[in-house]
């Protein structure tokens, strides 16, 4: 990233002003008859062309991107702690594999003799995934993580209907992740809150109080965002299950765990897994991901369709079953993820998955040693992958945690998540990921301290932070407030 | 030890010690037992070299779409992929950077998203555009959910035309289903087009927004300022679902019909096939339904020194901020995918685009003419209505048949529409993109006159 811009990059529309023909690639030569289109489509329906989508050669597309790439933090950057995101590394073998023809350059919809590899790939990454969990059950057809959710939350649904028990409510806890209680909306039900006990996990009485025969599932994430270990997940889907309720989990913090114990044996019945998180595929600055859900035995037969079906050696697809809720999206996922997923898994293999979180959660306990006496720990449970703090003890200089992740900004390390969860004022959710060096992890509380530091003797760089990004800090109440969302010719006096 | 964990073991011990603990497991003591497991059952770990033949096996058990002529569509598009694109993609500071949270150090993904709803806008007809939805299924299903939440929640009825992508069709009952909105399907007349009138009886006044897909399923381009004006008679909002994004090149967008969205699948804009994945949800509406509008926007304000910069907005909207109040669940989206059909769009270029569309158009056309020349069973199911790269194809026996026997001819010849039911006939939908070259199209037409 540079961290000025050296001048700033022109909009694609303001580029080639005098709107002159210019060739950005050579499309093949008309080797049929050309056709005029009016002649053959409706005249009134064929547009006319717009002077204001420019034409650009190669080479001034690239260097645009360039230019614009150059604005950007990334993983390959530096640490990159954002909480429950788990920005890990991104192997660069999962790209290869990924772009071979035999995967990227085949139809969805050829005849499944012609793409018995795909399935295959698909099936494989099932059982892994099935193993990795300990659950019976999986589809990879989510695309997100929300989706998954969502995914989860239909097929609980559909079971509960089917056995004449409709239901109205989803516990969510208090500090989970904005995606579960849109989930349960989304899906048709009210979310109610769930208390968290002094240390942040669920209150058993509370949960005694509210589980009853209204109640479809609760939605835990495991570990909770504030980095515990739900340590009584046992005795919660007792609870639960025993009042006819399911247990969704929220699989974000997979990383934490994975190798070392299985959702299966804590009674879950659905839940998704971010492959864009635990296991290695990018975040492309906002997706694609993959939510894969892992299912119980009582929601097996109300997996999505289309599903993968072996035979001996040969794989089928099965598109109907009354018993299914149905396709969640278009095809069978974003199948180019599940080849890096499953790229990930076979490089690492049981061992390597299992260093993986322990590492993991090393790196998370190396930066609560090395933080806990500048920021301020609300719940000192045990960490696991991830650590919150507050930003209580430099609210007392009025830096909030929204200056102290600009000021890291400064230090070259992407701030920690702020947003959540919301049960911690000001907070500072600090996950590090295994991939980095641990010398990157201790550069990282460095920064954090000299950031303490300045809070409390010189305030006002750490409010008026960021000073050496590509730009400064950016007005997010004046874009919501004079709302601009897409060039306009006038914008240029066109 | 692993190349992609950080820490060696001396690197483990050193923090442990630091730590003041005796070994990793204390750091999991607070999961009970007997949820733990000792070893999972999984295939031993691979080098490189390994992986690379693992995989390369299972890519070669399949066929590449560009080992033969191909003409398979329905939905799923091979068009140009100039080398821009994946050079582009292929950048950590876009592939490997999270969501745009930071506006201060995530500009270049802020401009790029701009740029995409500013592109898809002047594509669609319509001023706002959001930022990716995860495919064109879920893009449509976001739609109804939309146009319900515009209305109010107060009409629970969606008219969808049977000449929607059957799959669209069935992505959108599911979420229905658990949402309690009714569907009722009006199937085209023998042209393969829909009735306005039919339209206009199916809404009345109950229905929260009419779907129609143009080009539809059977490649048919639907009369849209007419349908427009049946859809809001009853006051219901009028969607255009586009699932072959390059038609919008020659074809104006429903937004200058006055439609209120244009959604759909823009993999045609320099995305991979990838087995039917990750693709590429667009969404656009008017600047009215904004705040009801699903998923990331990026919007144009300043800094604190007044240079142009850009930020995600009206996040109000958004699980993250509004939870179970949000206007949809979505979060990660397909961003990496937006900056492929930027890239793509931005190669092409605008004229080029227009180009590329109309070279679509008369290598379909010119396949057309040369099946119709034919002598014997081949012939076209609706050969006199408009279609802009794709057709309904009939011959000698089921499509799934014809398929296979076509195959066997060294053609991929299509998609079979008896796959997906309806009440149009059974047989193959053909697709013609500009890499169809009229070497192509004569190995194509002679396998059928082989067959016939």
């Amino acid at each position: 990233m540079r961290h000025r811009a050296i001048r700033p990059e022109p909009l694609f529309f303001e580029l080639n002003p005098r709107r002159v023909r210019r060739q950005g690639y050579m499309l093949p030569t008309l080797d049929v008859p050309p056709v005029e289109p009016a002649r053959v489509l409706p005249a009134n329906l064929v547009r006319d062309p717009d002077p204001h989508f420019p034409d650009i050669g190669e080479m001034e597309v690239v260097q645009h991107f360039h230019r614009l790439s150059q604005l950007n933090y990334a993983v390959d950057e530096g640490l990159y702690p954002l909480g429950s995101c788990t920005m890990k590394y991104n192997p660069r073998i999962n790209e290869q594999t990924a772009r071979l023809p035999g995967f990227a350059s085949i139809h969805p919809l050829q005849p499944v003799a012609q793409i018995q590899g795909a399935l295959r790939l698909i099936w494989e990454l099932e059982e892994a995934l099935k193993t990795i969990t300990g659950m019976p059950g999986v589809t990879l057809q989510p695309a997100a993580g929300a989706h998954g959710e969502l995914t989860g939350i239909l097929m609980i649904r559909k079971a509960l209907s089917t056995r004449g028990d409709p239901r109205e409510v989803v516990l969510v806890p208090d500090s989970a992740h904005g995606t579960n209680p849109a989930t349960a909306s989304f899906a048709g039900y009210r979310a109610v809150e769930i208390a968290s006990a002094d240390d942040g996990t669920i209150d058993l009485g509370a949960l005694e109080k509210m589980m009853d025969d209204t109640v479809a599932a609760i939605m835990l994430t495991v570990p909770n965002t504030l980095g515990v270990f739900e340590h009584r997940i046992v005795e919660i889907s007792k609870i639960v299950h025993d009042r006819g309720g399911f247990i969704y989990l929220d699989g974000a913090n997979l990383n934490a765990f994975a190798g070392r114990a299985l959702p299966g044996l804590m009674g879950a019945d659905a839940m998704h897994i971010n492959l864009h998180k635990t296991f290695s595929t990018p975040h492309g600055g906002g997706g694609p991901g993959a939510g894969p859900v892992t299912v119980s035995e009582a929601l097996l037969p109300h997996l999505p369709v289309p599903r993968v079906v072996r035979t001996g050696d040969d794989y089928e697809l099965l598109w109907e079953d009354p018993e299914s809720i149905g396709p969640m999206r278009g095809f069978y996922g974003n199948f180019l993820i599940l080849v890096r997923a499953l790229t990930y898994i076979r490089s690492l293999g049981a061992e390597g998955l299992r260093t993986m979180s322990d590492v993991a959660v090393l790196y998370a306990n190396l930066v609560r040693h090395r933080l806990s006496g500048a920021y301020h720990l609300k719940y000192d449970a045990p960490s696991m992958h991830e650590v919150v703090f507050d930003d209580s003890r430099q609210a007392r200089h009025e830096v909030h945690n929204t200056d102290i992740a600009k000021r890291l900004l400064d230090y070259g390390f992407h701030p920690p998540t702020m947003s959540f969860p919301l049960i911690v004022h000001g907070a500072l959710m600090i996950e590090p990921a295994e991939s980095v060096a641990p010398e990157e992890v201790e550069a990282f509380c460095d920064a954090m301290l000299a950031i303490a530091k300045e809070a409390e003797e010189n305030p006002e760089l750490v409010k008026t932070a960021p000073h050496d990004t590509p730009v400064g800090r950016v007005d997010e109440v004046r874009a919501a407030r004079d709302l601009k969302v897409r060039w306009m010719p006038e914008d240029d006096g066109a | 030890m692993h190349p992609w964990v950080g820490a060696g073991n001396d690197d483990q011990r050193h923090i442990l010690t630091l730590l003041g603990l005796k070994t990793v497991d204390d750091l999991f003591a607070s999961i009970p037992a007997e949820v733990c497991t000792e070893r999972l059952d999984l295939p031993p770990a691979q080098d490189e070299d390994g992986i690379r033949k693992t995989f390369a096996a299972m890519a070669n058990a399949n066929a590449v779409m560009d080992s033969l002529p191909c003409f398979l569509g329905a939905g799923v598009y091979r068009h140009l992929q100039p080398a821009v694109v994946d050079a582009v993609l292929s950048r950590a500071e876009f592939f490997t950077s999270y969501t745009p949270y930071q506006p201060e150090i995530s500009q270049g993904t802020l401009q790029v998203i701009f740029e995409f709803q500013t592109l898809i806008g002047r594509l669609t007809g319509l001023p706002v555009a959001n930022a990716s939805l995860y495919d064109g299924a879920t893009a449509l299903v976001e739609a109804v959910l939309f146009s319900h939440r515009v209305l109010r929640g107060k009409r629970n009825l969606v008219v969808v035309a049977e000449t929607l992508h059957p799959m669209y069709r069935k992505v959108l009952d599911t979420y229905t289903t658990a949402a309690g909105i009714e569907v009722v399907v009006v199937p085209p007349t023998d042209d393969g087009r829909l009735d306005p009138e039919q339209v206009r009886a199916a809404a009345s006044d109950r229905a929260c927004c009419v779907v129609l897909q143009s080009p539809n399923f059977l490649g048919i381009v639907e009369d849209l300022p007419s349908l427009a004006d049946a859809t809001h008679e009853g006051g219901a909002l009028a969607v255009q679902v586009v699932t072959e994004a390059v038609s919008l090149g020659l074809l104006a967008g429903g937004g200058d019909f006055e439609f209120d969205v244009v959604c759909g699948e823009a993999q045609s804009f320099g995305i991979a096939p990838g087995f039917g994945g990750p693709h590429l949800g667009f969404f656009a509406c008017a600047d009215r339904h904004v705040r009801q509008m699903p998923g990331r926007l990026a919007g144009e304000t300043m800094d604190e020194e007044g240079n142009r910069a850009f930020c995600l907005t009206l996040s109000t909207r958004e699980q993250h901020i509004r939870r179970a109040k949000a206007t949809s669940n979505i979060c990660t989206n397909q961003g990496l995918m937006a900056l492929a059909a930027t890239v793509w769009l931005e190669a092409v270029g605008g004229a080029g685009l227009r180009e590329l569309a109309a070279s679509c158009l008369a290598r379909s056309e010119e396949l057309k003419r040369r099946i119709a020349e034919l002598d014997g069973p081949w012939r076209l199911a609706y050969p006199s209505s408009p279609t802009f790269n794709e057709f309904l194809l009939l011959g000698p026996g089921t499509g799934p048949e014809l398929v296979d026997r076509l195959a066997g001819g060294k053609v991929l010849a299509g998609v079979p529409t008896a796959t997906w039911g309806g009440s149009w006939p059974d047989g193959i939908l053909v697709a013609v993109t500009e890499r169809n070259s009229a070497s192509d199209i004569g190995a194509f037409v002679a396998a059928l006159e082989k067959l016939s």
